[in-house]
């Protein structure tokens, strides 16, 4: 059997890292995502497991629970997403856990005014007291499904399918020119 | 416009996908006639005013709603999961 | 004329800019109107239907006649409004609608014509011959009439859209719309302040009053220095708001960068917001309405107000003898103010008997301007008292018929204005948008004093309904004068008396369309063409049917008005498409193997959002069909490999995950083993098929879906719909898993003996039979393989996580060539399965039936499932429907093309002897002919039937004959093998 060496890509390849006036737009590799749904009347003994296994609880309708390196953000009705540890077994018990590592492209986009960029993207309300820390959302990102996360005051985690990642590219690179040349 | 998702809470109306009258929850038995059937596929009532409709927070939580909107005015007076309503009844 | 000492401009500031070729100066602070009365430029454009002489009327955005082409070429912005352009170094601007140019139009002949040119003039005149309509009439009309023209160049400008949000909204930075700011801002909640014009203060900046003791410009000033100040309000100059949506959204329009010459490529020109609002204030104040007497349309001839604003806001006397004409006290103070400015005013000639003089000026009382004369600049006007006529040489006549609220936006949700008889005017009716307050002067408040107090009456308002405790905003000093206004609509007399003039509608149109029958507004309106302009009738829709009520005999409330519809201002459809041109219009999916299938020359087509290959060019192949050939032979022959990853994939699990399956597809999924696929059939609940494909069970109670690459979503969503919906006591999760694996086809002869190269343990015929399914490590690489197959030879399709892909699929062709394979393409893949008979979205196109398709079998009668009763109805399963069937070419022509009816041989292609249609064609090498699939009536009783397939688009006649769908391979031994 001959030997093959299968290299992996990232979803934008080259690990993009752009800057444009004040904001900062980058791919980010956060380990393992899995997405962990709970079944019908699971979601507390879900929360338990997850939070002796990894450390944070379920969260709830657009909430993240844990931290850098181990997060929990909520990905939808029934469904969260763990972001950077390997899902427990106990977890199987109690959720379906699908493997989600390559579905998504994960960036950051970081910066004073990146609100201002995000704000020609995303219908949602990302004001500082109605988006707070810890606070994330799916919502569209210009035509794309997006998922949106509020990590410190001025970085969003944003998520796209992995096959959209260069429209995710080109659509913050416009909006982020834009808004660098209002100054 | 705007729906008040239940779970997300409001939104602008583009993260939404819609899809008619709420009559699609009662899915006839089916043993039931071939006018039931052809009732819950095919007839509605489309009177204006107030009316029970279905809509898929598509890019939002993937919740089906079952929004209570006033079709004359755009005056939303409502929305449920349809996930509860149909609970309720069973 | 430029005044001395007076104005907001920049004295230190000039800017050079130029107008129909010739260059002039102005001020920063300038707007391209008042820079150019500053230069005494008083004719700049041609009016739309008979190339009358204009000048500016007005020093806003209802401006009607000083409309120009801003720049050249694909930049170029026509009909901007010389009174909202600010000026910039560099400005280039153009008169519009003349020809040779703007002082001798050759088309002013019009006017001479008018008689002719009437309300109804095309509707009565361009009626026969019909064909003239499209060839001859419209090029004529388009030519001679119009605004500014397009360039039909790209335009390269940029445009983008944003969203805000905010508890209060306040439209319009006028005393009204500051002083809500200002008490909202206060008590704590988040505000957005918008205003249409640079900077903020709204009449208080083209006004001699005082507020609190400060000019009023200085107190505007440093109210909005205050809000600025504050973190919780957003401060838009420049920005109109276009229109009131359903749930406090409000679209708005921000002309970012036309005040600059900043178009580096990446500036945006405008942005279109969309506004999500709790509250809002609409204090968008005032327009004054012009009077309609004889040739009211003299360059010369402007507004009240402007001139005042011309004098206070800009320095600039907008005429050297200027005579004022009103009904009102209010524009008495264009006199007053002119005279302290230092400019002769020769009269004040109001209607009213009753008129006192407010100051020290010829005041003619209970008079009407009747005639005016000069051409291209007016030189004196005309005016009737009880005891005659007498003229006045003037070259700036500054009219006023009283002031319209501007109830626009109450009325952009169905809502109707209120009459109010005081002000002989509409005002808003309240709630007629939901949580919206009016304050000010569009609330027929039109002192300055009773709108600052309006104001935080109105920011008080909406402070309750937020639940917000209001701070404690005192309300400043100002004047509270009356403005006395008595109606004149109309001095009666000969001649052509104006009431729109972008559209050039007189007073005798609207006369003419009531005693022609056109009573009702809506029908008067579009019989003269009044307020169909860019303008909208903003001067002159409350005087036109103020007339029409006059000439039928009712009341103006019973007369009604249009509807006002979005948006107030003209917004260009570039800044409403913001953000989807180019690549914005959609997403871009790519596959895991994109960058490899370019590197190999491929060219991509469309698949839905997805790009996928149509074929891979081989050294040599000049023609798309020697690849696909080619392609389909080592398919057939050795092995090929194709990128399959855009089909959707749906992850479920659960106890009840089998229970879904049976349900949603027709056959049974209960019964199939762990480790295997089954083809599934889904149906809409009205029976009719919505998509196929495959499912694999990984274990007891964990499948995945297969479904088409276009129904993907639809399918998600559809579950969505069944589980929440219908089958909520079901215990199962299912999720999206297309994007997480990469997915290749592997198929032909040669397959397996490839995939055993790069599988750690190889497979062969009793561990893997076709239809198995199973976790395998490939090249070191946790995935999976299912044994399936849509070119109907021996097949696999070999999934891993899509950080792979790249180089799994060069994984593949690398062995695949060695073995006397390649890559295939979508034609290939096409050719293929017609081949074989397997059907695609092409055939399921939404109006076809399991029978249809010959699966009816498919449909279990042991089980329940979605659209099983309704696919049971007498008519679904009539034989004489049209069903799926094979074509192949017997005649003289060999081409086949999808879309092309059959029709009986001997017969006409006519309707009636419709027999079918071509859905999808294939020339197949393997047999080298045209192969076909498509539905006739009848199906199988057809089979060896001759028919006429004629294409009448394409112009392409073919005896075809009716066929068995399954060309290759009947029985399916190849798959198996």
């Amino acid at each position: 059997m001959p030997v093959v060496d299968l290299k992996p890509k990232t979803p934008l390849d080259n690990m993009v890292l752009l800057t444009i006036g004040t904001v900062t737009f980058a791919e980010i590799d956060a380990g393992p995502l899995t997405s962990v749904s709970p079944y019908l009347g699971q979601a507390g003994n879900l929360s338990d497991a997850l939070k002796s296994a990894h450390g944070m609880t379920l969260p709830g309708p657009n909430r993240a629970t844990g931290k850098d390196g181990a997060r929990a953000i909520w990905f939808g009705r029934d469904q969260a997403l763990l972001i950077g540890p390997a899902p427990h077994n106990t977890l199987a018990k109690h959720a379906a856990l699908t493997d989600q590592t390559d579905a998504w492209a994960t960036t950051t986009l970081t910066g004073a005014q990146a609100t201002d960029v995000l704000a020609r993207l995303t219908p949602l309300d990302l004001r500082d007291a109605h988006f707070k820390r810890g606070h994330t959302a799916r919502s569209d990102l210009m035509h794309m499904n997006a998922s949106i996360t509020r990590l410190g005051t001025d970085t969003f985690m944003i998520m796209v399918f992995r096959s959209m990642a260069q429209t995710l590219l080109h659509d913050i690179q416009t909006a982020m020119e834009g808004v660098a040349a209002r100054g | 416009m705007r729906l008040p998702c239940p779970i997300c809470g409001e939104r602008d109306i583009r993260e939404f996908y819609y899809q008619g009258a709420a009559v699609a929850l009662d899915r006839p038995d089916p043993e039931a006639s071939a006018d039931a059937w052809q009732d819950y596929v095919y007839l509605r009532d489309n009177r204006p005013g107030p009316l029970r409709e279905m809509w898929h927070h598509d890019s939002g939580c993937s919740a089906w709603l079952v929004v209570t909107r006033n079709t004359l005015t755009h005056e939303v007076l409502g929305a449920e999961l349809a996930i509860d309503v149909k609970g309720a009844r069973a | 004329m430029r005044l001395a000492d007076k104005g907001l401009i920049d004295r230190n500031a000039p800017i050079s800019f130029s107008f129909d070729g010739v260059e002039y100066n102005g001020f920063k602070g300038d707007t391209l109107a008042s820079a150019l009365l500053a230069n005494e430029v008083r004719l700049v454009a041609r009016s739309f239907k008979y190339h009358r002489p204009r000048g500016i009327l007005t020093a806003g955005s209802e401006e009607p006649n000083a409309l120009v082409t801003i720049g050249s070429g694909g930049r170029a912005d026509p009909n901007a409004r010389a009174t909202v352009q600010e000026i910039y170094t560099g400005l280039e601007a153009r008169s519009q609608n003349a020809w040779p140019s703007l002082g001798f139009d050759a088309m002013a002949v019009n006017d001479l014509a008018a008689p002719f040119l009437g309300a109804g003039f095309y509707y009565k005149t361009l009626m026969w011959p019909r064909a003239f309509w499209e060839r001859v009439y419209e090029p004529i009309i388009r030519r001679a009439a119009g605004l500014g023209t397009l360039s039909g160049q790209a335009n390269t400008d940029k445009y983008e859209r944003a969203f805000a949000h905010c508890d209060l909204l306040v439209i319009g930075a006028g005393p009204a719309g500051l002083m809500a700011a200002l008490t909202a801002a206060r008590s704590g909640v988040d505000v957005i302040l918008a205003d249409e014009d640079s900077i903020m203060g709204g009449r208080l900046n083209a006004e001699t009053y005082t507020v609190d003791g400060q000019t009023g410009a200085d107190w505007a000033a440093n109210t909005v220095a205050e809000l600025a100040g504050m973190d919780n309000v957003r401060l838009m100059t420049r920005t109109v708001v276009t229109g009131a949506y359903d749930q406090g959204t409000y679209g708005a329009l921000e002309r970012v960068n036309h005040h600059a010459d900043r178009r580096d490529g990446k500036a945006v020109l405008e942005t279109f917001w969309r506004i999500a609002a709790k509250q809002t204030v609409l204090a968008a104040g005032a327009l004054e309405r012009p009077i309609a007497f004889q040739n009211n349309d003299r360059p010369g001839i402007m507004m009240a107000n402007a001139v005042r604003a011309y004098v206070n806001r800009w320095g600039v006397a907008p005429g050297k003898t200027v005579t004022v004409f009103a009904n009102n006290d209010d524009a008495h103070r264009s006199a007053m103010d002119l005279q302290n400015a230092g400019v002769h005013v020769a009269a004040v000639i109001d209607s009213r008997n009753s008129a006192k003089a407010l100051g020290d000026y010829r005041l003619i009382t209970g008079a009407q301007v009747c005639a005016t004369s000069g051409r291209k600049q007016l030189e004196s006007v005309t005016y009737r008292t009880a005891s005659g006529e007498d003229s006045i040489s003037t070259d700036c006549l500054a009219m006023s018929g009283g002031w319209n609220p501007s109830v626009h936006m109450t009325c952009h949700m169905n809502g109707r204005p209120t009459w109010r008889e005081d002000i002989a005017s509409f005002v808003p009716t309240p709630g007629s948008i939901p949580n919206m307050t009016v304050a000010g002067a569009c609330n027929g408040d039109f002192s300055t004093a009773a709108c600052l107090a309006a104001g935080v009456a109105a920011a008080r308002d909406a402070l309750a309904a937020l639940g917000t405790k209001p701070a404690e905003v005192p309300i400043p000093n100002a004047e509270d004068s009356d403005y006395k206004m008595e109606p004149l609509w109309a001095v009666a007399g000969k001649g052509r008396a104006w009431l729109d003039f972008q559209n050039d509608v007189s007073v005798k149109d609207i006369k003419q369309a009531a005693s022609e029958n056109f009573r009702s507004v809506e029908h008067m309106k579009r019989y003269t063409t009044q307020g169909m302009a860019t303008d909208q009738g903003k001067n002159s829709n409350v005087n036109a049917l103020a007339l029409l009520a006059d000439a039928t005999g009712r009341g103006i409330p019973e007369t009604g008005t249009t509807t006002f519809r979005p948006p107030y201002s003209p917004v260009a459809i570039a800044a409403m498409g913001a953000g989807a041109q180019g690549k914005g219009f959609m997403p871009e999916r790519f596959i895991t193997s994109h960058a490899a299938t370019i590197e190999r020359g491929a060219p991509m087509m469309e698949a839905g959002l997805w790009y996928r290959p149509s074929y891979f060019p081989a050294k040599g192949e000049t023609h798309w069909r020697q690849s696909c050939d080619r392609e389909v032979n080592l398919v057939r022959e050795a092995v090929g490999v194709c990128d399959v990853s855009t089909l959707g994939k749906i992850d479920i699990q659960g106890p009840d995950a089998a229970a879904l399956l049976d349900f949603v597809y027709t056959n049974m999924f209960s019964t199939l083993k762990t480790g295997r696929v089954r083809y599934g059939l889904m149906l809409r609940e009205d029976g009719h098929v919505m998509d196929d494909g495959t499912t694999a069970r990984l274990s007891d109670t964990h499948f995945v879906m297969t479904t088409t690459t276009a129904a993907a979503g639809q399918v998600m969503r559809h579950l969505e719909f069944v589980t929440q919906c219908l089958r909520p006591d079901w215990d199962l999760r299912f999720t999206s898993v297309t994007e997480q694996w990469a997915q290749f086809a592997v198929a032909g002869p040669k397959s397996r003996e490839l995939l055993n190269g790069l599988l750690s343990t190889p497979i062969d015929n009793e561990t893997w039979p076709f239809m198995a399914c199973g976790d395998v490590t490939v090249a070191g690489v946790q995935g999976r393989l299912f044994r399936i197959s849509f070119s109907g030879e021996h097949a696999y399709e070999v999934a891993v996580p899509a950080r792979y892909g790249d180089a799994l699929f060069r994984a593949l062709l690398k062995q695949a060539e060695a073995m006397g394979g390649g890559a295939y393409g979508m034609e290939a893949l096409n050719v293929l399965r017609i081949e074989k008979g397997f059907i695609t979205h092409g055939e399921i196109h939404g109006r076809v039936t399991a029978f249809d398709i010959g699966m009816d079998r498919m449909i279990s009668a042991k089980k329940d499932c979605i659209g099983k009763v309704m696919s049971q109805r007498e008519g679904l399963l009539d034989e004489d429907r049209e069903q799926l069937m094979g074509f192949k070419p017997v005649g003289a022509v060999k081409q086949l093309t999808g879309g092309a009816h059959f029709y009986p041989e001997g017969e006409d292609p006519t309707p009636d002897n419709d027999q079918g249609y071509m859905t999808s064609v294939g020339f197949s090498p393997t047999f080298g002919h045209f192969l076909g699939l498509g539905f006739v009536r009848g199906g199988a009783a057809r089979q060896g039937d001759r028919l006429r397939m004629i294409d009448a688009v394409r112009g392409i006649e073919t005896v075809v004959e009716v066929c068995h769908p399954v060309f290759f391979d009947p029985k399916g031994d190849r798959a198996r093998g």
